[in-house]
């Protein structure tokens, strides 16, 4: 018996199209997982059934639930169906959340808007939902601030089930999240749907997570529905050519030519780098956090060197000493043999190496043509032909030499991401870093950007850091891996013998809480030849 | 919450001290003699003398100084050289003045910009928005001297409805210099309820595009729960910030409107002071204001503690 059944759902915002013809079911205690990329209207789908559209939205079509049309109910009827029938939670737990008010209020909120219970009564419930969610260690006058990014999610979807609504939305609930933290949350929202015979659309970019959690899968490509059916089917299928894409890029293995030498390039020696955190009380002594402790390594020239760790484990700030922005407390970095001291590099050693961020909306002052933001790294190195060289660095990365005089919000994400991969080449440095440099890319342009990395690596000799949460890219692209937990490297060996062989315990749990699609359902895999 | 009053209690503590430092320095030690420049150009060298001493200073820098605090502490700000008398006592009678006119129009400004700002940012983009903002626009670019002469106008000389000047003291009762205060209050609270109305606007608008403002709605609450549970407190800190700036500003800088109403408040105190050169009226003035400035800080500090639970930790 279906829940939920939306028939050519449409959506214009300002005239514009977003959706056409969204068509799906949804039954009574089942999960829908939404697939698709940045852009697509996964989002927008989810908005329009809680009737949350932004301002200029026109929706046409249907969505029954319970014999009503959402898209057709007035706003006072879609109050009292929003967190009593339908629960949301949504992508970033970090802002998700009221930082003025504490958690306790914010959960009991929902059960007191709907008068479904007194306000002492609903501080019971609420408490009762915190603990099912799994936070009955946590006093409910905690404030948001006070609590982890996954334990904030916790706290949503308290909010969201309070008033055990018959379905639950999920729009990349733990897209923000680590990878142990995103098992942890992907069980209780399994749990919940089991126990409370609830329905959940989950809506994300993951096709892993898709694959362990739901029961049936639609692809969204472009404000359409192109594929769906039941989860395992569509996965070995793959009927329509946009799946068959994504399928590719989400397991893409760049080719790699890679030779390393047994020259060393970067070397750390017992980095240590600890902050004195503010005094508890007015005389006692100051705490330390201990960011990085005692890690050592070595980077040789050309090789491909991974760092996975979750957030907090201190992988930003061994960074940041490596770039020479931030001081160790004891042990040394030597890059080419030359001593990285925060504050004291000689540009020459400085344009010896150079870094690409996660972000490519944020690293780029948006008040600059390409051709300064690309040249910015000369003045470490000043070179005659400016222009020739950005050109030439443009055209290394697969843009056009003519892209230097537009501005960087003429750009879509991954040529921007290119854009940052030219500015930190253009002065021939011998290692770059790649802070989380693909992780905000959607599947099939993190597939060409490792491509490009890779052929970069070939061409020029280069050596590169990279340092991710996501092991699958991390797997793909390095020669050696290094895990970090709590500022100490835990594990350190060649890549394939970690990923098939972890022997630290923290290891095989990352390893473990990695979302796959099983290897079965891919057989196909083999015939199809790689991505467009 | 007690580390955080501390630290901001030290800091205060700290201000009032370099604040004092450098108000003795530019008015006694920089260059000239202070004697002479309120004696002006004609007068006689034993006269300069004369008040030397009478003003104390023979003595040290230091010694003059820690005489000066010393004093302000106890409550003794010197005599002022034209009135003669005791600083102590005129500012106090002009305190009594602008002290509750900076209140009685503070609290108009907030009374009136708070609710209208609130209405414009909940119907972004619509008429009503629109009209408010053009009327903010209006209240920040006219001249507040202009609209004082035009609210005598209306309501002193046509209604009859107020006085148009004077303040009879607070010894004639409470309710007449509530009356003769509302004119000027009004007068000084129409720019900055603009002003606030603006900061109010733009800081709720900012605050309803949060993420949390869209979980409150996907909680069920309706725009208008939304805006008055999860959105007004946190778009207060901007607005408790503008609101301190204001009342330091009123209290010295209704010297326009105790013209126009012939008010006897601290403006027109400094501004004599300045004009006959009684030096002693203008430091001791000045110091008061600055302590004022740095006691509302402290206090909007406090208050940002008690809106944002994130503060209180540090």
């Amino acid at each position: 018996m279906s829940l939920l059944s939306v028939e050519d759902l449409g959506l214009t915002i300002h005239g514009t199209p977003i959706l056409d013809g969204v068509s799906f079911d949804l039954p009574v205690g089942q999960v829908l997982g939404l697939v698709g990329e940045s852009g697509s209207g996964k989002s927008m789908t989810s908005l329009a059934l809680m009737g949350l559209l932004p301002r200029g939205a026109q929706v046409s079509g249907q969505a029954h639930m319970d014999g009503r049309d959402l898209l057709a109910l007035d706003e006072r009827s879609l109050c009292g169906i929003r967190g009593k029938e339908i629960g949301m939670i949504f992508q970033e737990p970090m802002t998700a959340l009221n930082p003025v008010r504490t958690i306790g209020d914010q959960v009991a909120e929902t059960l007191v808007i709907h008068g479904a219970a007194s306000r002492a009564g609903a501080r019971a419930m609420a408490r009762d939902r915190l603990d099912r969610v799994g936070l009955s260690d946590f006093p409910m006058d905690r404030f948001p601030h006070e609590l982890s990014g996954g334990q904030r999610q916790r706290v949503c979807i308290a909010m969201a089930v309070a008033l055990r609504p018959r379905l639950l939305i999920a729009d990349e609930p733990t897209t923000a999240l680590d990878v142990t933290t995103q098992a942890q949350i992907l069980d209780l929202l399994k749990g919940l749907v089991e126990e409370e015979d609830m329905a959940l659309l989950l809506i994300t970019h993951d096709l892993a997570v898709v694959a362990g959690v739901a029961d049936h899968v639609a692809v969204m490509q472009a404000g359409r529905i192109v594929e769906d059916g039941p989860t395992e089917q569509l996965f070995r299928t793959r009927r329509h050519d946009y799946t068959r894409q994504l399928f590719a890029a989400s397991s893409h293995q760049p080719r790699r030519d890679t030779r390393p030498s047994a020259q060393p390039l970067l070397q750390v020696e017992g980095a240590v780098r600890s902050y004195t955190l503010p005094r508890r009380h007015l005389f006692g002594p100051a705490p330390q956090l201990h960011a990085v402790r005692d890690v050592s390594f070595t980077l040789h020239e050309g090789e491909s060197l991974g760092l996975v760790g979750e957030s907090g484990c201190g992988k930003s700030t061994l960074t940041r000493a490596i770039l020479g922005l931030e001081p160790l407390q004891a042990g040394r970095i030597t890059l080419n043999g030359q001593r990285v001291e925060a504050g004291r590099m000689p540009p020459a050693l400085r344009a010896q190496v150079q870094v690409v961020f996660q972000d490519p909306y944020g690293s780029f002052n948006p008040r600059h043509r390409v051709e300064r933001l690309v040249a910015e790294p000369f003045h470490l190195a000043p070179a005659p032909n400016r222009r020739d060289r950005v050109a030439q660095a443009l055209v290394d990365v697969g843009l056009k030499p003519a892209d230097m005089d537009k501005y960087i919000h003429e750009f879509s994400g991954g040529q921007r991401q290119r854009i940052a991969i030219a500015r930190a080449l253009i002065i021939r440095p011998k290692l770059i870093v790649l802070d989380e440099a693909v992780s905000a890319l959607d599947v099939r342009v993190r597939a060409q950007i490792l491509d490009l990395l890779a052929d970069l690596q070939g061409r020029m000799g280069l050596s590169y850091l990279f340092i991710s949460h996501d092991l699958s890219v991390v797997r793909a692209v390095t020669d050696r891996v290094m895990v970090m937990k709590a500022g100490e490297i835990v594990e350190n060996g060649a890549t394939g013998a970690i990923f098939d062989n972890p022997r630290h315990e923290y290891t095989r749990q990352l390893i473990a809480a990695t979302p796959r699609i099983p290897p079965n359902w891919r057989e196909r895999e083999e015939n199809e030849g790689t991505l467009v | 919450m007690i580390r955080y009053t501390a630290s901001r209690l030290i800091s205060l503590i700290l201000s009032l001290i370099v604040a004092s430092v450098v108000i003795f320095a530019v008015i006694e030690v920089i260059p000239g003699d202070p004697a002479a420049y309120m004696l002006g150009m004609n007068a006689a060298p034993e006269t300069v003398a004369a008040l030397r001493r009478d003003l104390g200073l023979e003595a040290g820098v230091l010694a003059r100084y820690f005489a000066w605090v010393g004093g302000m502490l106890t409550g003794d700000f010197g005599m002022s050289y034209t009135y003669r008398v005791p600083v102590a006592d005129l500012v106090a009678a002009r305190l009594w003045v602008s002290l509750p006119l900076t209140l009685y129009a503070l609290g108009l400004a907030v009374a009136l910009a708070l609710p209208v700002g609130v209405l414009a940012a909940a119907r972004r983009g619509s008429v009503t928005d629109a009209g408010i903002m053009g009327a903010a626009q209006l209240g920040v670019a006219v001249p507040n001297f202009w609209f004082a002469m035009l609210l005598v106008l209306v309501f002193a000389i046509n209604l009859r409805w107020f006085s148009a000047g004077g303040f009879p003291g607070w010894d004639q009762g409470f309710w007449p210099n509530v009356k003769a205060l509302t004119l000027p209050a009004v007068a000084l609270a129409l720019p900055q309820a603009a002003i606030l109305a603006r900061v109010m606007r733009s800081a709720l608008i900012e605050t309803l595009d949060q993420d949390y403002i869209r979980t409150a709605r996907a909680k069920g609450l309706s725009h208008g729960q939304a805006v008055m549970r999860h959105a007004l407190r946190n778009a207060l800190i901007p607005v408790l910030t503008i609101v301190g700036l204001q009342f330091s500003f009123l209290l010295a800088g209704a010297i326009i409107i105790e013209n126009v109403f012939f008010l006897p408040g601290l403006g027109r105190l400094i501004f004599q002071g300045i004009t006959q050169r009684d030096l002693i009226v203008v430091e001791s003035v000045v110091m008061l204001l600055v302590f004022a400035v740095i006691l509302v800080t402290f206090l909007v500090d406090l208050a940002y503690a008690a809106v944002d639970p994130r503060l209180r930790r540090r």
